[in-house]
């Protein structure tokens, strides 16, 4: 446990000397920010929208943002190391594979959480003082806590990409297609399949197809519990056949999970 | 005493087509220092690498303090080993003082002591006026000078230093070596990896030539120097052609240098008395063959000329 510590401390002081908690907490406040004030501006009006035009432009903002974050901060995480040959040097101390894949997990993830629940928390206290309203603090406690959940996410995924492959720059690549096919690629193929195939499916079978992208289930629990107005698009569909948010929870728990374990048998076989 | 620190037992490594060693044995007890040497890709770090435990060998097997360096159960002895890689760059952009904390308390070290055992190892290799800056700004000698630092971290009872004088200015290598004999004393035992240096005889007990994952030879010195029977060169002066006169003397003469004479090793006192009872003779050389020498005749004898093959790991 120590030493899983250890490593989570110099992770985090890295985060924190890069300046990546403060950029990443700046653009999220400044996002949200001006969402909540100028997110009524297509209607003509400049003021604090409604709150749940506002959830529903973060969260379609931040699906973009934080995959993208969480994979930049964490794709060089193992081939970085490995090129500059001090994961060779950890691996002769006495720390194992998984506590030290773990250590860094917990320091980067903090990183990405902490900017996450500043950054977003924000204006989550400014639309509170603004509207009075209990609500905001709900809706936005949910809206933080799936967002870390894909912030996560999105970490232990670029750690399988950095211990995938042995150079920096194709970790790199990687990090960006992967990125692309989660953040746009397979919505686009889910509205084509919606649009395309005439029997279609049905809302059930494509709930479940969204399971298997933690943006969309990110998407799913924060806009199933708003007016499906605000909403369109492939997820006004699957909105209707909406989950219970446990359920939801619990498979943005499991994209965290799943990748993590699978990162650690990586490492576990992984020739060095 | 009685059992060896480190024991390599036919051990060998392949990976897919290539057999980066070939079933060494070999021993090494408590306080003896051994040098390591070959080209690159000879083998050298893939021992070193079956020694600390990072590889599994793929046949025979290894014991480091009495067992397998890749096992659970030797967990707690790799804080009694400390390793110097041969290229590595560390956190550039953490201090010198800092990575080596982070290195301490990794090894076990409790926060505060930590810092302070970091504290006195930079002073110990020289690099304390450097300690507050990062270490994108160190040159080559300053970074290895952090790296030893490290491989000291926890008065390690098992050393292992691959290429440690690399880029270090002459004091700073005497100052390394002093650093091996002080350890040495104290019990530690070191295995230097490197091409062969000149100034690393004296600091070494035995020595292992390793070529294409093969264990050429290995030994003290003195055996080394008398499996090789290379030969003595006596340099007499003030002869005056004396030597070339005399039919015995002069049989060692070569057309190379006409003023040595190469004699074997147990011709050596008989050809000393000779020249002594020679007149004139003013002042007399007497140079065993170094181990540069010695090297350079296992690695010729194992590799025929022509057919050297390259061998990349």
């Amino acid at each position: 446990m120590r030493q899983i510590l250890t490593v989570a401390n110099k992770e985090f002081h890295d985060g924190l000397r890069n300046r990546w908690l403060i950029s990443i907490t700046l653009i999220f406040a400044l996002l949200s920010l001006g969402l909540t004030y100028f997110g009524a501006a297509a209607s003509g009006a400049v003021g604090v929208a409604s709150l749940s035009t506002t959830v529903a432009s973060l969260a379609s903002l931040a699906v973009f943002l934080i995959p993208l974050i969480a994979l930049l901060l964490s794709y060089d995480s193992f081939v970085g190391e490995q090129e500059s040959g001090t994961l060779l040097l950890l691996l002769t101390y006495p720390i194992s594979k998984s506590q030290l894949l773990l250590g860094k997990f917990i320091g980067q993830g903090s990183i990405i959480a902490l900017a996450t629940l500043l950054g977003f928390g924000s204006s989550a206290l400014l639309l509170y003082s603004q509207l009075g309203d209990i609500q905001v603090l709900t809706s936005f406690s949910v809206f933080i806590f799936s967002a870390i959940l894909l912030g996560l996410s999105f970490t232990a995924i670029a750690y399988l990409i950095s211990l995938s492959v042995s150079e920096k720059s194709k970790a790199a690549g990687f990090a960006l297609i992967t990125w692309f096919l989660f953040a746009l690629a397979f919505d686009l193929a889910l509205l084509a399949l919606l649009v395309g195939v005439e029997q279609g499916i049905s809302q059930a079978g494509l709930t479940q197809l969204m399971m298997l992208n933690p943006a969309d289930i990110f998407r799913l629990v924060n806009l199933s519990g708003l007016d499906s107005s605000d909403v369109n698009g492939a997820l006004a569909v699957a909105i209707n056949a909406s989950l219970s948010q446990g359920l939801l929870f619990t498979a943005l728990l499991a994209w965290v999970a799943l990748p993590l374990a699978i990162a650690i048998f990586i490492f576990r076989r992984k020739k060095l | 005493m009685n059992t060896p620190l480190v024991s390599l037992t036919n051990a060998g490594k392949s990976y897919q087509q290539l057999d980066a060693l070939k079933s060494v044995t070999m021993h090494l007890n408590q306080g003896e220092v051994m040098g390591l040497f070959g080209h690159n890709g000879a083998g050298k770090t893939t021992m070193m690498k079956l020694i600390l435990g990072v590889i599994s060998p793929s046949q025979g097997n290894v014991k480091v303090m009495g067992m397998a360096p890749d096992s659970k159960e030797a967990w707690h002895c790799r804080s009694k080993v400390g390793y110097l890689p041969e290229n590595v760059s560390f956190y550039e952009q953490l201090t010198g003082l800092e990575v080596l904390t982070y290195f301490a308390k990794l090894k076990g070290f409790a926060k505060g002591h930590a810092q302070k055992h970091a504290m006195a190892l930079l002073e110990q290799v020289g690099i304390t006026h450097a300690m507050k800056r990062p270490v994108k700004t160190y040159s080559k000698g300053m970074r290895q000078r952090l790296g030893l630092a490290q491989a000291f971290i926890g008065e390690p009872k098992l050393l292992l230093l691959d290429e440690p004088t690399v880029g270090l200015d002459p004091i700073a290598t005497g100052d390394f070596y002093q650093t091996v004999d002080q350890l040495k004393s104290t019990g530690s035992s070191v295995i230097l990896c490197s091409h062969v240096l000149p100034g690393v005889e004296q600091h070494i007990d035995r020595a292992m030539i390793l070529s294409t994952g093969q264990l050429l030879a290995m030994g003290t010195l003195a055996e080394l120097r008398q499996q090789a029977a290379l030969p003595v060169a006596i340099k007499p002066s003030g002869l005056n052609g004396s030597v070339s006169n005399d039919s015995q003397l002069s049989q060692f003469l070569t057309a190379k240098c006409p003023d040595t004479l190469w004699v074997p090793e147990q011709e050596k006192l008989n050809v000393l008395k000779q020249l002594l009872s020679l007149e004139g003779l003013s002042d007399l050389q007497v140079e065993t063959a170094n181990l540069e020498q010695v090297y350079q005749h296992f690695l010729s004898k194992h590799e025929p000329a022509g057919s050297v093959t390259k061998e990349k790991k």
